[in-house]
C-alpha cells in the first residue's frame, strides 16, 4: 500500500499503434511521486505519444494507466475532472488558445475549475506570468504577437495555473535562451521541493537533465530501455545512450 | 509525505497585543478557495500585530502562498505589523519569489472609451468599405498578373490541383445542386399553376418555368450554393495555411501563393460553375415537368413540345453566360479573404463568414446588373 502511494504514474503493458503500426509496444513505466523524471530518446521514438497517451489524448490498443493511484479507465466524469485538476500539460508547440490573450489563457483553467473571485484569479494569473519569467506587458498580448520562447513560457504558465501535482512538459526548454532555460530549471526544482511536484519532462536539454532530473528514462525500440539516475545513465553501454550522454554535448553539459 | 497531508486549516489565537494565525495541512489551491473570504476580511483589532505561524504547514503552493502574501501586503499598507513565523526553507523560497513578482497585469489590451469606440467604429466601417473595394481590385490585378505569367509559361498551371478542385467544388456538389434545382422547378410550376389556372392559361406554366429557371434561378441558386460550400472551404483552407505560416513558407521557397493557391481554385470554379448551372437548368425543367403533370395533367410529351416552341436560345445563353463571372467572383472573394486571415482561430472564423456573405452579395448585385444589361441590349 505504501509502495502504491509513492507512485504518481504507473503504466503497464502500454501499446499504441497508428494505422496498425505500433509506436509503443508493451511499455511499462513507473514515475515516483515527487520525482522529476526526464524522458529522452531519439526523435520519433514516441515520447510525445507516450505523454499524450498518459493524459488520455491518444487511444491505446492495450494496457492500463494509473495516475495518483487511480486507474484512468475506471473513472466517472467527476473523478476524471478531479484528476485533470491535479495535472497540467505543456504541449510541444505551446497550444495556446489563439483568440485569447496570454492572461486569459492562464485564467481559463482557473475559472473552469475553481470559484475564486475575479480579483484573486487575476492576481494568481499575474503571479504565474511572473513565475515563468514573462514580462508583465506580455499578459495582454495575443499568442501570435509573442516570440516562440515566450509562447512556451505562456504555455507553461497555463499548465501551472492550478498548482497541479503532476506536470507533463514536452520539451519545455526548447526555444528558450540559456539563461531563461536555467531559470526554468531552477523554477521546476523549487516548485518540486516546496510542493512535492511530480514532473514528467520530455527533454533533449542535457543541462536540464543534469540540473533537475532525479531520474531519467530512455525510450527506444518502442519501450523504456532503462530508467535510472544520471550517474547510472553514464555507466550504460547501450550504444545510443552512450552516444547521447558521452557525446560532445553530453560532455559539455557535465 | 505530502500524500498523507491533511487539508489546509487555520486557527486564530487572540492575545491582547497580537493575533496569531496557526496554519496547517496542505495550503493549496483547494484550501485557498475555502479560506479566501476569511482572509480577505481579516483584520486584527486595535494595536494588535499579526503573527502567521507556518510550523504545521505540510505543503504550500503558489495560490496558498499568494493568499497569505496578499493578506500581509494589505495589512502592512494599513500600518499593521505582520510577521511570518517558523517558515520552512522551501516555503520561504516561494514567498520570496512572490515578493519579486509584479502582481498586477493587464488582462486585455486597453479598450478605448465606448463612445469614442462607436464613433470610431462607424468611421472605420465607412473607410473599410473603400479599402476593401480597393483591395479587391488589387487582388484581381494580382490574379490577372499571375494568370498572364502562367499563360506565358503553361507549366505554371497546376493541372492536378485544378482537377482536384474541380472534383471537390464541382463533381461533389452535383447531388445537392440537382436536388435544389429540382425542388425549385417543382415549386415554380406549382405556384404558376395556381395563378394561371384562373385564366385558363395553364400551358403557359411551361414558359414560366423555362424563363425563370433558365434565365435566373438555376444559375443564381447554383452560385449561392457553391459560394456557401466551396467559397467557405477555400477561405478556411487558405486561412489555416496562413495561420500555420505555410503561406510564408511557400514564399521563402519561391512559390507564388497566387500561383499555387488562387489560380487553380479560380480556374476550377470557372470551369465547373457553368456545368453545374447546366445541371441545375435540366433538373429545374424536370421538376417543372413533374409538377405540371401532377397538378395540371400536362403529359411529358406535351411539356417537351411546349418547351421546344417557347424555347428561346438566349434564355439558356444568358444564364450560362453569367456562370463564369459568378465563379470568378466567388473564387476571388474567398481566396482573398483566406489570404487576409492572420494569427488567431477567431480571425479564421471571421473571414470565412465574411467570404460567404460578400460572395453571395456580390453575385446578387452582379446578377441584377446583368438583367439590366440584357434588357438594354434586348436579349
Ligand atoms: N497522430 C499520429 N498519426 C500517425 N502517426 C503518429 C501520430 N502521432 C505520432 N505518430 C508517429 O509516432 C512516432 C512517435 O512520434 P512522437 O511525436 O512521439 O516522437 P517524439 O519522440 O516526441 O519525437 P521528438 O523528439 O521529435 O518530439 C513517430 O514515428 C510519428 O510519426
Ligand atoms: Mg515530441
Amino acid at each position: 500500500m505504501a509502495e502504491q502511494n509513492n507512485i504518481a504514474i504507473r503504466a503497464r503493458d502500454i501499446t499504441v499503434a497508428f494505422h496498425g503500426i505500433a509506436v509503443l509496444d508493451k511499455l511499462d513505466l513507473d514515475v515516483r511521486r515527487g520525482d522529476v523524471m526526464g524522458f529522452v530518446g531519439p526523435s520519433g521514438a514516441g515520447k510525445s505519444v507516450l505523454l499524450r497517451t498518459i493524459v488520455g489524448l491518444n487511444k491505446r490498443v492495450r494496457g492500463t494507466i494509473e495516475v495518483l493511484g487511480q486507474d484512468l479507465d475506471k473513472l466517472n466524469y467527476r473523478q476524471r475532472r478531479e484528476i485533470e485538476e491535479r495535472w497540467g500539460v505543456l504541449f510541444q508547440s505551446g497550444a495556446l488558445f489563439s483568440s485569447l490573450t496570454v492572461a486569459q489563457n492562464i485564467e481559463v483553467p482557473l475559472f473552469e475549475h475553481t470559484d475564486l473571485p475575479v480579483d484573486v484569479v487575476e492576481e494568481i494569473c499575474a503571479l504565474k506570468i511572473g513565475l515563468v519569467g514573462l514580462p508583465p506587458e506580455a499578459a495582454s498580448k495575443y499568442p501570435m504577437e509573442l516570440s516562440g520562447g515566450m509562447r512556451k513560457r505562456a504555455g507553461l504558465a497555463r499548465a501551472l495555473a492550478l498548482d497541479p501535482e503532476i506536470v507533463f512538459l514536452d520539451e519545455p526548454t526548447a526555444g528558450l535562451d540559456p539563461i531563461g532555460a536555467a531559470a526554468f530549471d531552477e523554477l521546476v526544482r523549487s516548485l518540486q521541493s516546496s510542493l512535492g511536484l511530480t514532473v514528467f519532462m520530455v527533454t533533449h536539454d542535457l543541462d536540464s537533465l543534469h540540473a533537475v532530473c532525479d531520474r531519467i528514462a530512455v525510450l527506444g525500440d518502442k519501450h523504456v530501455i532503462v530508467t535510472g539516475s544520471m550517474a547510472e545513465m553514464l555507466e550504460q553501454d547501450h550504444p545510443w545512450i552512450r552516444d547521447y550522454f558521452h557525446g560532445p554535448r553530453g560532455r559539455a553539459a557535465r | 509525505m505530502t500524500s498523507a497531508a491533511r487539508e489546509g486549516w487555520l486557527e486564530r489565537i487572540e492575545a491582547p497585543d497580537s493575533l496569531t494565525l496557526n496554519l496547517g495541512g496542505r495550503w493549496d489551491m483547494r484550501s485557498a478557495q475555502r479560506h479566501e473570504k476569511e482572509l480577505r476580511h481579516l483584520r486584527p483589532s486595535g494595536k494588535q500585530a499579526l503573527r502567521v505561524d507556518f510550523s504545521a504547514i505540510d505543503s504550500l503552493d503558489t495560490a496558498g502562498a499568494w493568499l497569505l502574501f496578499r493578506l500581509a501586503k494589505r495589512l502592512r499598507a494599513e500600518g499593521v505589523e505582520v510577521a511570518f513565523d517558523n517558515l520552512q526553507a522551501p516555503h520561504a523560497d516561494i514567498l520570496e519569489r512572490l515578493a519579486k513578482i509584479e502582481s498586477h497585469v493587464e488582462i486585455e489590451p486597453p479598450k478605448p472609451n465606448p463612445l469614442v469606440a462607436i464613433v470610431a467604429l462607424i468611421g472605420k466601417s465607412v473607410i473599410d468599405i473603400g479599402v476593401e473595394i480597393m483591395e479587391s481590385i488589387a487582388f484581381l490585378g494580382l490574379t490577372a498578373v499571375s494568370f498572364a505569367r502562367a499563360v506565358l509559361r503553361p507549366k505554371l498551371f497546376r493541372v492536378p490541383a485544378i482537377f482536384y478542385h474541380m472534383e471537390q467544388a464541382g463533381l461533389n456538389a452535383i447531388p445537392i445542386i440537382a436536388l435544389i434545382a429540382f425542388l425549385i422547378g417543382l415549386v415554380i410550376a406549382y405556384q404558376g399553376a395556381i395563378q394561371l389556372r384562373q385564366f385558363g392559361a395553364e400551358i403557359f406554366v411551361v414558359d414560366m418555368v423555362a424563363v425563370s429557371v433558365l434565365r435566373e434561378l438555376a444559375i443564381l441558386l447554383t452560385a449561392i450554393v457553391v459560394a456557401g460550400r466551396s467559397g467557405s472551404a477555400f477561405t478556411a483552407q487558405i486561412g489555416a495555411m496562413k495561420i500555420n505560416e505555410e503561406v510564408d513558407a511557400m514564399r521563402t521557397i519561391g512559390l507564388d501563393p497566387m500561383q499555387v493557391l488562387v489560380l487553380p481554385r479560380l480556374i476550377a470554379l470557372m470551369i465547373v460553375l457553368p456545368l453545374l448551372g447546366f445541371v441545375a437548368d435540366v433538373m429545374g425543367l424536370v421538376g417543372g415537368g413533374v409538377m405540371s403533370m401532377i397538378e395540371l395533367g400536362i403529359s411529358p410529351s406535351q411539356y417537351i413540345d411546349r418547351l421546344e416552341q417557347s424555347f428561346a436560345p438566349w434564355s439558356l445563353g444568358t444564364g450560362l453566360l453569367k456562370a463564369p463571372v459568378f465563379a470568378a467572383i466567388i473564387a476571388l472573394t474567398s481566396c482573398h479573404m483566406g489570404m487576409k486571415v492572420s494569427g488567431s482561430s477567431e480571425s479564421l472564423g471571421k473571414f470565412t463568414t465574411r467570404s460567404v456573405v460578400h460572395a453571395i452579395f456580390a453575385v446578387i448585385v452582379v446578377d441584377a446588373m446583368f438583367s439590366i444589361f440584357f434588357a438594354y441590349i434586348g436579349i
